[in-house]
């Protein structure tokens, strides 16, 4: 549960950087409000963590007092912005990726889960929507758009597979009955991406030799310290402060 | 606190909190919105306890509709406790009437139809939405995304009025 809520809080991180930086003021909207989404999905899965832990930490600790080994999110959310093409190409798989999750979490033997799935399935078809019609309109767009569109779908390719890896903490949900194994997501999210990519006149891209893993075991890239220092100086300089 | 309520406050109680405008889009009041769902007042106790359930999970509005509601029973010299709720998920399908007549005077268009439940087909839309200025069926989406979570920006091709959309969900 831990790495949905952090995939979910450091991507609405990242896309908040996009605000003033979108190529049209609807798009700073959009991603803010995708962001948004993604906010209110973590807010809800940390308060429901810090329940299970029982050691009385509520969604402020566990987002802006843990350190970066104590993350859980995969190593695709965490990179830095690329081009507006290669956003798209991001989005378009983590919002796939989320929307099968949250599918399969419907029947989550837990209730918390099971309704911030029901919740956040809407949300993510729509983030899902959103884009793939980018993806088509820039890929099946000028020359220029082609390229850079395809060259971000290529970007993105080697942080891909870590999301449907098993790691014994989903194995375990799984047999629990709380979560689900993301290696039976994987199928149905290329399938969805696929066509939306042949739908852009793109290719997809063959596996890359290199591949990200050990995000769900708080082994993170680089940018990761950068990004939390940013997402928690606040918090940290000022403790307990409250508006 | 040994406050005794005859039914008729607590039924005046319950209307005040139901009137409670949004934040965000003032004409429409919470409960035309669809989000409330309980109020349960204890007359003994002097506890009232309100479910609402979220539009969108990160709608930043619930904490100001939780603080006026507190506020609105306070008043009374009552408690408030009040819950969120995600499941089951709202729906524009919990929308009044009257609610949807106020946002379309107030130059909202509001939400028609639902979306399909199935895999959304990848292409562009071609949803009709009446422009709430003149009702022509004549109108193009600018964008997907709002000024808040629940709205996305149109514009109508025959008076060239651009509006918002609150959105299907």
């Amino acid at each position: 549960m831990l790495g949905l809520a952090d995939d979910a809080l450091i991507y609405a991180q990242r896309l908040g950087e996009w605000l003033t930086r979108a190529p049209q003021i609807e798009e700073d909207l959009a991603l803010g409000n995708i962001g948004l989404d993604l906010l209110g999905q973590a807010r809800a899965l940390l308060t429901r963590t810090g329940e299970l832990e029982g050691a009385g930490r509520d969604e402020d600790d566990l987002a802006y007092l843990r350190d970066e080994r104590e993350f859980r999110n995969v190593h695709l959310v965490e990179q830095p912005r690329g081009d507006f093409g290669q956003e798209m190409a991001r989005l378009l798989w983590f919002a796939s990726y989320q929307h099968e999750l949250y599918a399969g979490l419907l029947t989550s033997a837990d209730e918390v889960l099971s309704a911030v799935a029901a919740k956040a399935l809407k949300e993510v078809a729509y983030h899902r929507d959103h884009a793939g019609h980018w993806v088509v309109r820039l890929g099946d767009g000028t020359p220029e758009s082609h390229e850079r569109m395809q060259a971000g779908l290529e970007a993105v390719l080697p942080y891909l597979a870590e999301l449907f890896d098993d790691d014994a903490t989903s194995v375990w949900a799984a047999e629990q009955g709380i979560g689900v194994l993301p290696s039976t997501l994987h199928d149905a999210v290329v399938a969805h991406v696929s066509a939306v990519v042949r739908e852009a006149t793109l290719t997809l891209p063959d596996e890359s030799r290199w591949r990200s893993r050990g995000g769900r075991e708080g082994i993170h890239s680089q940018p990761m310290g950068y990004l939390l220092a940013e997402l928690q100086h606040i918090h940290r300089s000022h403790p307990g402060a409250s508006w | 606190m040994a406050t005794v309520l005859t039914a008729l406050q607590v039924a005046e109680l319950e209307q005040q909190i139901r009137d409670i405008p949004d934040p965000e889009i003032p004409v429409i009041s919470i409960d035309d919105l669809g989000i409330v769902r309980d109020i349960s007042v204890d007359a003994d106790s002097g506890l009232v306890r309100v479910t609402i359930t979220p539009t969108y999970s990160g709608c930043p509005a619930v904490q100001a509709i939780t603080d006026h509601i507190s506020w609105t029973v306070r008043q009374q010299g009552l408690e408030a406790l009040v819950d969120t709720t995600l499941s089951p998920a709202w729906t524009t399908d919990w929308m009044s009437e009257k609610g949807r007549e106020s946002l379309r005077r107030f130059g909202i268009a509001p939400p028609s139809g639902t979306r399909p439940a199935g895999p959304v087909p990848v292409g562009l839309s071609v949803r009709q939405v009446a422009c709430p200025t003149c009702g022509s069926l004549e109108t193009e989406e600018l964008s997907r995304f709002g000024g808040t979570a629940c709205k996305a920006l149109r514009r109508c091709l025959s008076c060239r009025e651009p509006f918002e959309e609150f959105k299907a969900i």
